[in-house]
C-alpha cells in the first residue's frame, strides 16, 4: 500500500498548479468569461502545449499515457481555479471513449487530434425522461442504405456548443431501457438535421439540448459493436464521475481553506469568530468530511484500473455519493460561516458553491449513486 | 387541547379565501407561483388592493387602522394568501418599522408615518448591518453628530434588502460612545431623497440584484426623525427583531412550496417512469412534509401564547431556525428533482414577458437559483448561529 504521488505525478502537480495559478486567477477567470463564453482558445492551446489534454490518451495514440490518478491531479487543480474549459467532456469522456471502443481509423482520426488541442468533443448521451440511468435511451438508430439514420433529442450535453464531434447514443434494437442495443455515433454536428439549443450554465460553462431529425451518419462513424455500447458508456460515466470527485475535493478543500482563514480573521463580539465553539465544531466537521472525501476520490480513481466492472461501478457510485454528500456539507456550511459575504458574486466562496453544487447533479447526483450502491446490496448473493 | 379551528376562525378563513380569490391578479399569481421576477410594481399592486380592504397591516391594532386580529387570524391570513401566490407584503414597513413607530414614536410620527405605510406611498428599507457589524450588531459605526435642529449622518449600511426601490430607511446610528456599545445608539428615520444619500448595488451568487449598500455622507436628517429617545435605539432594535422573527416560520410560503415539489415530482420521469413512484425520491418529500407539520403545530402553539401577552419571546428563535432549515430543504429538493436540468441558466427566462421556448421543463428555470439564494435564510434576520445563542441563553439559560 503506498499512497504517496510518484514524482512524475508531483511533477505534473506542480506544473497545473503553476500554470493554474498565473493565468487562472478568478480575476482572470471572470474577465476571460465576460469576454467569451465557456472557452478560451488561448488557454486550450496552451494546456495542449503542457501536455495536459493527452492524459489517458496512450503514447502511440498521440498522447500522454497516464491513468485515472493523473487525470485526478488535473481535476483537482481544475476544481480549485473553476476552469470551464472543456476538459471533461473532450478528454475524459470522449477520448476516454474512442480511446476504449474506438476502430482504428477512429482513433487515428481523434485522439493525436484532441492531445493536440485542435479538436473538441462532446458526449451527447443523457435525456428528460432518462433523469441519470444509463441504459434508458429513447434516441433510434435505423440502418439506411449503407450508413444510419438518427432519431431523438437528448439533455444538458456538455459543451455541445463548442464541439467538432458529438458522441450520440441510439438505441439500435433492444427496449427502451434494455441494456442490450444501444450503440454509438460520432456526429458532426454541423450535418443536416442536428439541431443545437446553447445556453450558459449555473457554474459559467455552456451545455446545449440535441435535436436529431433524421441525421444521417455513416457506418464508420459508429464506435464499437452494434447495440454493444453500454459497458463502454457505463465505463466513460464512471470515469467522469471519478474525475468529478477529484474535482470537487479540489474544490472542497479550497473551501476549508478560505473559510478557516476567514475565522481567523472576522471580529464579531471583539473576537475573531474562529474562537467560537460552536463555529470550531463546524470547521472541524467540515475538515473530516474533506478528509474523507478525499480518501473516496483516491477509491475512485483507483477503481478505474479494476478488472471487474462490477466492482468499479460500486467503488465509483460509493465515491460519488459521499463526495456529493460531502460537497453539500462543506458548500453550504462555507457560505454560512462567511455570513452574507459569502453570499455575493464578488467573492470565490459563492462560485466553489455553485459549482459543488452543479458536480453534484452531473451524471447522478448522491441519491442517485446511493440508490445504484443499495441496489447493488440487494442483489448480494 | 383542541387543534382545529373555531367555527369564527372557518368563517374567517373563508372570508379571506374568498377575497383572495376574487381580488389577486391571475398574472401576478402565476409570477409567484412559476418563481418569476417581481417588479416594484407588482409587490405594489398587492399592497394597495390589500390596504383598500384594510388587511395590508395584518398584525397592527385597529388604532392604527390595522384589523386588529388575532395572531391565529393573522396566521391564516397570511397562509391562505401564500396558498394563492401572493407576493408577500414586504416586512420594512409593515412589519419592522411600523410598530416601532406605534410604540416608541411621537404623535406627529405616528399621524404622518403610519397611513402612508399603509397606503403604500412610503417603501421603507432597514439600515442595520454594517461591513464590520453583522452578528454584533451593536458593535456598529455609522455615526450621527448633533448640530442644531438635525443629525449628520456618516457611514455605510449593508445587505439591504430592496433599497433601490425604497423612499425611507430605518436606520441605527452612533450617537454616543459612552458605556456599553448598546448603550449609544439612536433610531433614525431618513428619507431616502436627502442629498449625501448613495445606494450601490450587490450582485449575489444566483446574478439578482436584491440587496445594496447605502453610503451616508454628511446626510442631515431632522432631529424630528429620531424614534423615541437619543441613545435608546438598542432597546427599539430588540423589539423591531422580535416582530420580524414572528412572521418567519414562514409556514404558508413552504405548504405552497411542498404542493409545487410534488407537483414537479409527478411530471418528472426517471427511467422513463414519473419520479414520484420513486420511493427514494418521495421519501426525502415525506420528510419534509412531516418537518413542515411539526413547524406549523408550533407555531400555532406560539402564536396562541403570544395571544395572551402580546410580545414574541424568544420561542420564535425556534420557528426561524426551523423555518429557514425547511425553507432551504425545499428549494434543494426542488433543484434535485429536476436532475440535470438544474444546469441551464437562462436568466431572461426569469423575466415574465419573456416569450422565448424554455431549456428543459417549463418549471425549472428558477429552481437553481433560488436554491442559491435560499442560503441567505439562515443568515439573515440574525444568523441561525445567534438563534441558538438566544436559545442557550433566553431558554436554557446557559
Amino acid at each position: 500500500m503506498d499512497f504517496s504521488l510518484a514524482e512524475e505525478r508531483r511533477l505534473l502537480q506542480d506544473t497545473i498548479k503553476r500554470y493554474l495559478g498565473r493565468e487562472y486567477a478568478f480575476d482572470q477567470r471572470r474577465k476571460r468569461l465576460a469576454a467569451n463564453a465557456g472557452i478560451s482558445r488561448e488557454i486550450w492551446k496552451q494546456l495542449a502545449e503542457l501536455g495536459v489534454l493527452g492524459i489517458g490518451i496512450r503514447e502511440d495514440d498521440g498522447g500522454m499515457g497516464g491513468d485515472a490518478f493523473d487525470t485526478m491531479i488535473v481535476m483537482e487543480a481544475m476544481g480549485r481555479a473553476l476552469v470551464v474549459e472543456p476538459y471533461l467532456s473532450t478528454v475524459v469522456l470522449a477520448a476516454g471513449l474512442i480511446s476504449d471502443a474506438g476502430s482504428d481509423a477512429q482513433r487515428a482520426a481523434w485522439l493525436p487530434a484532441i492531445a493536440a488541442g485542435e479538436k473538441l468533443l462532446a458526449f451527447a448521451h443523457g435525456e428528460a425522461a432518462a433523469r441519470y440511468a444509463a441504459s434508458y435511451v429513447e434516441t433510434r438508430a435505423v440502418r439506411s442504405g449503407k450508413g444510419w439514420k438518427l432519431e431523438g433529442t437528448k439533455a444538458v450535453v456538455l459543451n455541445g456548443d463548442s464541439a467538432d464531434a458529438l458522441i450520440v447514443s441510439a438505441r439500435t434494437g433492444g427496449n427502451v431501457s434494455g441494456r442490450e442495443g444501444i450503440s454509438l455515433f460520432i456526429v458532426d454536428p454541423k450535418s443536416r438535421g442536428v439541431s443545437l439549443r446553447a445556453y450558459p450554465t449555473q457554474d459559467a460553462g455552456r451545455a446545449a439540448d440535441l435535436r436529431l431529425n433524421g441525421v444521417e451518419v455513416g457506418d464508420d462513424m459508429r464506435i464499437g459493436a452494434e447495440g454493444q455500447a453500454l459497458a463502454f458508456i457505463e465505463r466513460s460515466l464512471d470515469r467522469a464521475n471519478a474525475a468529478l470527485c477529484a474535482e470537487a475535493i479540489g474544490i472542497i478543500e479550497a473551501m476549508n481553506e478560505a473559510t478557516l482563514e476567514y475565522l481567523k480573521t472576522r471580529k464579531q463580539f471583539g473576537q475573531p469568530i474562529g474562537r467560537f465553539q460552536a463555529l470550531q465544531h463546524r470547521m472541524a466537521d467540515m475538515t473530516i468530511k474533506a478528509v474523507e472525501a478525499r480518501s473516496m476520490a483516491i477509491l475512485a480513481a483507483s477503481a478505474m484500473s479494476s478488472a471487474d466492472p462490477d466492482e468499479r461501478a460500486r467503488r465509483v457510485a460509493s465515491a460519488k455519493a459521499f463526495v456529493s454528500q460531502a460537497g453539500r456539507f462543506v458548500g453550504q456550511q462555507a457560505i454560512q460561516l462567511h455570513g452574507a459575504i459569502g453570499m455575493t458574486d464578488e467573492l470565490v466562496v459563492s462560485h466553489w458553491f455553485k459549482r459543488l453544487a452543479m458536480i453534484d447533479v452531473t451524471f447522478g447526483d448522491a441519491e442517485h449513486h446511493l440508490g445504484r450502491v443499495s441496489d447493488m446490496i440487494l442483489a448480494e448473493a | 387541547m383542541d387543534l382545529e379551528y373555531t367555527a369564527d376562525e372557518r368563517a374567517f378563513r373563508d372570508e379571506v379565501r374568498e377575497f383572495v380569490q376574487r381580488n389577486l391578479p391571475t398574472d401576478l399569481a402565476a409570477k409567484v407561483h412559476e418563481g418569476k421576477r417581481l417588479s416594484r410594481e407588482d409587490f405594489l399592486a398587492w399592497h394597495r388592493i390589500l390596504h383598500k380592504r384594510g388587511w395590508v397591516a395584518a398584525g397592527w391594532p385597529k388604532e392604527f387602522g390595522g384589523p386588529g386580529w388575532t395572531p391565529v387570524q393573522q396566521h391564516i391570513f397570511d397562509e391562505e394568501c401564500a396558498a394563492a401566490g401572493a407576493p408577500f407584503v414586504l416586512p420594512f414597513g409593515v412589519r419592522m418599522v411600523a410598530p416601532v413607530i406605534q410604540r416608541f414614536g411621537n404623535g406627529t410620527q405616528k399621524d404622518y408615518f403610519l397611513p402612508r405605510i399603509l397606503s403604500g406611498e412610503h417603501w421603507w428599507c432597514q439600515g442595520y448591518s454594517e461591513p464590520g457589524s453583522g452578528s454584533d450588531l451593536a458593535s456598529l459605526k455609522t455615526r450621527a453628530v448633533r448640530e442644531g435642529d438635525h443629525y449628520v449622518v456618516n457611514g455605510q449600511k449593508t445587505w439591504n434588502t430592496l433599497g433601490q426601490y425604497a423612499d425611507w430607511i430605518f436606520c441605527l446610528v452612533r450617537t454616543g460612545t459612552e458605556g456599553r456599545p448598546q448603550e449609544g445608539i439612536s433610531f433614525l428615520l431618513i428619507d431616502m431623497k436627502t442629498p449625501g444619500v448613495t445606494v450601490r448595488p450587490i450582485r449575489t451568487l444566483e446574478g439578482e440584484h436584491e440587496i445594496n449598500e447605502i453610503w451616508f455622507e454628511d446626510v442631515k436628517v431632522p432631529i424630528a426623525n429620531l424614534v423615541g429617545e437619543e441613545n435608546k435605539g438598542w432597546t427599539y432594535a430588540k423589539f423591531l427583531l422580535g416582530h420580524e422573527r414572528t412572521g418567519i416560520a414562514g409556514v404558508g410560503r413552504s405548504k405552497r412550496e411542498l404542493k409545487k415539489l410534488k407537483d414537479i415530482a409527478r411530471r418528472e420521469r426517471s427511467s422513463g417512469h414519473p419520479l414520484i413512484e420513486d420511493a427514494r425520491f418521495r421519501d426525502r418529500i415525506a420528510q419534509v412534509e412531516i418537518e413542515i407539520l411539526a413547524l406549523e403545530v408550533t407555531n400555532l402553539r406560539v402564536l396562541s401564547e403570544e395571544g395572551k401577552q402580546r410580545t414574541p419571546g424568544p420561542e420564535a428563535s425556534i420557528l426561524k431556525v426551523r423555518g429557514s432549515e425547511i425553507q432551504q430543504s425545499l428549494s434543494e429538493l426542488m433543484m434535485h428533482a429536476i436532475g440535470h436540468y438544474a444546469l441551464p441558466h437562462v436568466r431572461e427566462a426569469l423575466d415574465a414577458d419573456w416569450t422565448g421556448e424554455p431549456v428543459g421543463p417549463d418549471y425549472a428555470a428558477p429552481l437553481a437559483g433560488t436554491y442559491f439564494n435560499f442560503r441567505k435564510t439562515s443568515i439573515y434576520s440574525g444568523s441561525n448561529e445567534i438563534q441558538k445563542n438566544i436559545i442557550s441563553q433566553m431558554i436554557l439559560g446557559l
